[in-house]
């Protein structure tokens, strides 16, 4: 009942067209970014901010990333911690070499880079499919981190290959204290995922999904399938190009290959089967659901040994940790397989007809 | 969003039993390791070391000056954003904060400069992090105590000399430098090759992909090259693998030098037969025969608690290390006590000066039941490295046998690298160097 | 250049190609049958091969222990097809990896919890020296151990494929991995046979766990070994026994010769990712690998 669509008359074109159609949606957004841009920084600690929320945001990002290509255009991608070094590489780079673009543009350029390297190891994508094509973005993912590790010109010749991310300053603001650093990654997110939620919408959006259900029949009826999937890619890769500059410069604060390894892209392979593939919401469920798992997991072992002031060796601690980690992921594809969106469509239909029951 | 409630009243729960902690007298000290993953062997015995050695301070002597230790233990998978969260939850516990960090690993180091500087916590790196840290006046916050990577690189050159009979005998001579492919391995190529032109030896240096586990490709070149030494420059399981692959392109052991962290029994025992005569440098002993370990197998063994499962890894290379952390830990706090109040917790920033002018003399180690366990160490402003000296020891199949004393580092060669990379990071960072002259 | 050398690094390429492949057989076998990209055989490889060196330490007879594990690894495979995989049965094939990397996690940890961290080596009574007789006489170093592995190797294929060839068991297992409706219809109980795959993938991963574990100790680091045996299974096809070792074959010879020889020109560590881009641009002319079924689309 408070769910009810009734009432709501779309009379031009550009109201049916909206990204967020119901009344309630785009009250509900409209708080929620009011809550995240507002009421966090307010009232948040310094924990949250820099140790959750942050993170939190960068991996959704990574996660949005990799839905548009695989969860949209349905190419398996096991690359994404690569194109994250890209961009966090080249956003270095480019602040290093030319200050005078600034942050947010070097971020974009970053992001191009790596939308760059997206394209040239999507092209397999032409002739490979399914978990061939996994295996071969795995070829992306390793040859980019040598690549990292054997051009010296990347990390500025330093001796170990590690670089430190410089300080943000836009306009003359500079953004070093966590509450900032936080609204400001919140700020890159949202206008990016606003952009991918139209994205997903038009025609390109139409078009990944068309290649993603029978790729065949969609270049029978005249979408093309080397544009299609090279954009696919590019975007994919752009998006968290992004991410992995916003890791290097708002979390991290260090830029090293070994951040960026296939454990990475597994977890944000996680995020987006878990959140949901094909989703937008669903990147950002996945991205809370995976960062906030093992710091609960911590928290409760801690709290548990506090509590029953047991002394469990910490080796059966952490393994516990992992396997219950592990356990949960099964736990979940096995009772919902599409995903934490899912839950969340299915709630929005029980929210229709509530309190009635049909 | 259940998840999120329940997990929102237990950090709530656990700042509670935070907030009784602020009350007490005692020193936070947060032990951020790891226990799983393919380092865990490391982590885990020197995360025992660590925690056994306070616990024994605080039952043998009730803490420093009355202080006891508390602390609580994170998992940080050897990865940086673990790390980084680790030390987030773990820097506002106890009164006064958490004490100082060992991050026990390079990267987690680098990420946490930035953070501990700006919430003036210290960080320590004791044989491993950010070399150019050393030069204490650009990082007043990280000290890589003890020996840095650079200097033991001069040490164990100076090593080869001795064997080869002197350091005019290098010229000519060729080495291998086989590294891990990644931060930590390419930290002393540049050293490296200073020594080179400096002492007219020739070195090849060799990567192996992470993490180490195929390394036939370089020890058939390293057959082809036919070297004087090879420099093993590995973690975790390159290590065996290297030695298992010496053996099978026939390159005998005792021309292998491991570093430090390819020197512990994690790294010759899954090798068999093979690793013996296996030399590695070391800046701390195996063995039980040390009074330091006698009182925490007496006062924290005997009393039914300790970290350590598996008692046979007490004395064990890694053990013995996470003891000598504890080492460093302890004596900052004393150190600290006697400026800013004895018999009261200290806080990050007292601790730092601690560590700062932290003096540990050959009759101090004696005291602390440490003399010969680990070298005297001299910490200033200037030098937050503080030692430089390294001890060779080599495999006999059973256990490590230390064949050298303590070789000091080349400091002539490697201070001013130092400097240099750490007046670049100052200039990139915009960061005015200290004037140690004009502090106390 | 040295041609003595050259024919070093061709046959130790050849020699570790074979032990890759010991690795990619399990991930073919279950393939097979279930169609199940099991990411969690570099995880079942370490757990055979430490439960067999924990059980070798706790004093027990060498043959004993073997047996042991080798129980122990199937009843592990039986219960992970049971618990993890039927109650996905009609998942998209996306969900079924990623369960089996959730899986590699739990096995991980399970693991190091039952036997600790500790890195163990495993001695299988072959020493991994070279051969006297090939290092006297051309200079050329071949380990016998390597040759034992590639022996053994050579054996469990020649076994398996006899097995799926020859045996009324094989052939179920041929059918199942062929049309799991149509095997049904015809009367294979699709249960048992899946059982039985999971337990014989379970022996594979004990096989490559203990020729692994001999030559590089067992340690964690023995759950990156499935990394290095994916690029043989695109190249020699994912369903194709006889496509494992011989894509292993190439991939560990070419493997080896590049970083001897072209790796010293851009700087060295190019294993990392050099099969992988052989395998890539492999597929790029033949899509489904050497020996595996072509991907026939309809619309």
């Amino acid at each position: 009942m408070l769910y009810r669509e009734a009432g709501q008359f779309k009379s031009t074109y550009a109201e049916d067209q909206q990204i967020f159609p119901i009344r309630q949606d785009r009250f509900a957004v409209a708080l929620l970014l009011a809550v995240a841009f507002v009421a966090v920084p307010l009232f948040a600690n310094q924990y949250w901010l820099s140790a959750i929320l942050t993170p939190f945001l960068i991996f959704a990002l990574a996660a949005l990333g990799l839905n548009i290509l695989t969860g949209y255009a349905g190419q398996l991608s096991l690359g994404t911690a690569a194109f994250m070094a890209v961009g966090a590489f080249m956003a270095y780079n480019f602040v290093l070499r030319m200050p005078w673009l600034g942050v947010i543009p070097s971020f974009i350029l970053a992001g191009l880079c790596a939308a760059a390297v997206g394209i040239v190891f999507g092209l397999p994508s032409l002739r490979i499919k399914g978990f061939y094509l996994a295996v071969a973005t795995l070829a992306c993912q390793f040859f980019v981190l040598w690549a990292i590790q054997r051009i010296g010109w990347i990390t500025n010749y330093s001796a170990s290959g590690v670089i430190t991310a410089q300080k943000i300053e836009i306009l003359g603001y500079v953004f070093d204290t966590p509450v900032r650093k936080y609204v400001l990654t919140l700020a890159i997110v949202a206008v990016m995922a606003l952009m991918a939620k139209n994205l997903m919408r038009s025609e390109t959006g139409r078009a990944f999904m068309a290649v993603r259900d029978m790729d065949v029949a969609a270049s029978v009826i005249g979408i093309p399938m080397m544009k299609t999937k090279l954009l696919a890619f590019a975007i994919s890769s752009f998006y968290c190009g992004v991410a992995g500059a916003l890791f290097a410069y708002t979390y991290l604060g260090t830029v090293e290959p070994e951040a960026f390894t296939l454990d990475l892209s597994f977890r944000i392979l996680f995020m987006v089967i878990i959140g949901g593939v094909g989703s937008i919401l669903g990147s950002f469920l996945g991205a809370a659901f995976i960062t906030l798992l093992p710091i609960f997991l911590s928290v409760l072992f801690g709290g548990i040994s506090h509590a029953t002031g047991m002394e469990i060796s910490h080796a059966v601690v952490s393994n516990m940790e992992l396997i219950i980690f592990g356990g949960l992921i099964i736990f979940f594809l096995i009772v919902e397989p599409h995903g934490l969106a899912r839950l969340w469509q299915i709630a929005k239909e029980k929210l229709r007809l509530w309190p009635f029951p049909h | 969003m259940k998840r999120t409630t329940v997990a929102l009243a237990l950090v709530a729960s656990a700042s509670f039993s935070a907030g009784a902690l602020a009350q007490a007298k005692v020193q936070y000290v947060p032990h951020n390791y790891y226990w799983v993953g393919p380092y865990a062997a490391s982590g885990s015995g020197i995360a025992g070391g660590a925690i056994d050695y306070l616990e024994m301070l605080n039952a043998r002597d009730g803490g420093i000056n009355g202080v006891k230790f508390v602390g609580d233990k994170c998992e940080t998978e050897y990865n940086n954003a673990r790390g980084v969260e680790c030390y987030e939850r773990s820097k506002k516990n106890g009164p006064t904060g958490a004490t100082l960090i060992h991050p026990l690993s390079t990267g987690i180091t680098y990420s946490l400069i930035e953070k501990g500087t700006a919430d003036r916590i210290p960080i320590v790196s004791v044989g491993y992090g950010r070399t150019d840290a050393s030069d204490g006046r650009v990082f007043p916050y990280v000290f890589p105590l003890i020996t840095n990577y650079w200097s033991q690189n001069t040490a164990k050159i100076k090593f080869m000399g001795q064997q080869a009979g002197g350091m005019d005998k290098l010229k000519g001579k060729k080495i291998v430098n086989l590294y891990h492919d990644s931060a930590y391995g390419k930290e002393t190529i540049p050293v490296l090759d200073a020594q080179a032109k400096m002492y007219g030896f020739q070195v090849t240096h060799l990567a192996v992909p992470h993490p180490g586990n195929e390394q036939q490709a370089q020890w058939l070149q390293i057959r082809q090259i036919q070297p004087d030494w090879v420099i093993l420059r590995g973690w975790g399981v390159m290590n065996p693998t290297a030695i298992k692959a010496a053996q099978r392109a026939g390159y005998p052991r005792e021309k292998i030098i491991g570093v430090w962290w390819a020197g512990a029994e994690e790294d010759t025992i899954p090798a068999g037969d093979a690793a013996k005569g296996y030399i590695a440098a070391a800046f701390n002993v195996s063995g039980t025969n040390y009074p330091v370990i006698q009182d925490i197998m007496k006062h924290v063994y005997g009393k039914g608690k300790g970290e350590m499962d598996d008692k046979s890894r007490i004395g064990s290379a890694y053990y013995n290390r996470g003891v000598v952390f504890s080492i460093i830990t302890s004596e900052a706090v004393r150190k600290a006590q006697t400026r800013f109040g004895k018999g009261q917790p200290m806080t990050g920033e007292q601790v730092r000066w601690g560590l700062e002018n932290l003096v540990i003399d050959d009759a101090y180690l004696k005291k602390l039941g440490a003399a010969g366990f680990m070298q005297p160490l001299k910490v200033s402003c200037l030098d937050h490295e503080g030692g430089g000296a390294v001890k060779f020891q080599q495999w006999d199949g059973k256990q490590w046998k230390v064949i050298t004393d303590w070789i000091p580092s080349d400091q002539k060669l490697v201070r001013p690298m130092i400097e240099a990379s750490a007046a670049q990071y100052a200039k990139e960072k915009g960061i005015t160097p200290r004037d140690c002259s004009k502090e106390k | 250049m040295n041609v003595a050398f050259f024919f070093e690094v061709l046959i130790g390429g050849l020699l570790a190609g074979v032990m890759y492949s010991l690795v990619a057989l399990g991930f073919v076998l279950i393939y097979k049958a279930s169609g199940v990209f099991n990411f969690a055989q570099g995880a079942m490889v370490f757990l055979a091969a430490l439960t067999f060196v924990s059980i070798l330490k706790m004093g027990i007879n060498f043959w004993l222990a073997l047996i042991i594990t080798l129980g122990v690894m199937v009843v592990l495979g039986m219960s992970i097809e049971k618990v993890v995989l039927r109650p996905l049965i009609n998942q998209p094939p996306i969900t079924l990896f990623m369960a089996t990397i959730g899986l590699t996690f739990v096995l991980e940890g399970l693991s190091q919890l039952v036997w600790g961290s500790q890195p163990h080596g495993l001695e299988l009574g072959i020493p991994d020296v070279p051969m006297e007789w090939l290092s006297q006489k051309w200079n050329i170093n071949v380990s016998q151990f390597e040759v034992f592995a590639a022996v053994v190797a050579g054996a469990m294929v020649a076994g398996l494929a006899l097995f799926f060839q020859y045996t009324r068991i094989g052939r179920a297992l041929r059918a199942v991995a062929d049309d799991h409706q149509a095997a049904m219809a015809v009367g294979i109980p699709l249960k048992h046979i899946w059982a039985i795959v999971w337990a014989v993938a379970g022996f594979v991963a004990l096989v490559a766990g203990l020729m692994w574990g001999a030559r590089n100790g067992v340690q964690f680091a023995l759950t990156f070994i499935a990394l290095k045996a994916l690029p043989v299974l695109i190249l020699g096809g994912f369903e194709s026994v006889p496509g494992a070792i011989i894509g292993g074959l190439i991939i560990g010879a070419s493997e080896k010769l590049a970083e001897v020889y072209i790796g010293p020109m851009v700087g060295g560590g190019i294993e990392s990712w050099f099969a992988y881009v052989i395998a890539l641009l492999f597929l790029l002319v033949r899509p489904q690998g050497l020996f595996g079924e072509k991907i026939i689309d309809r619309v």
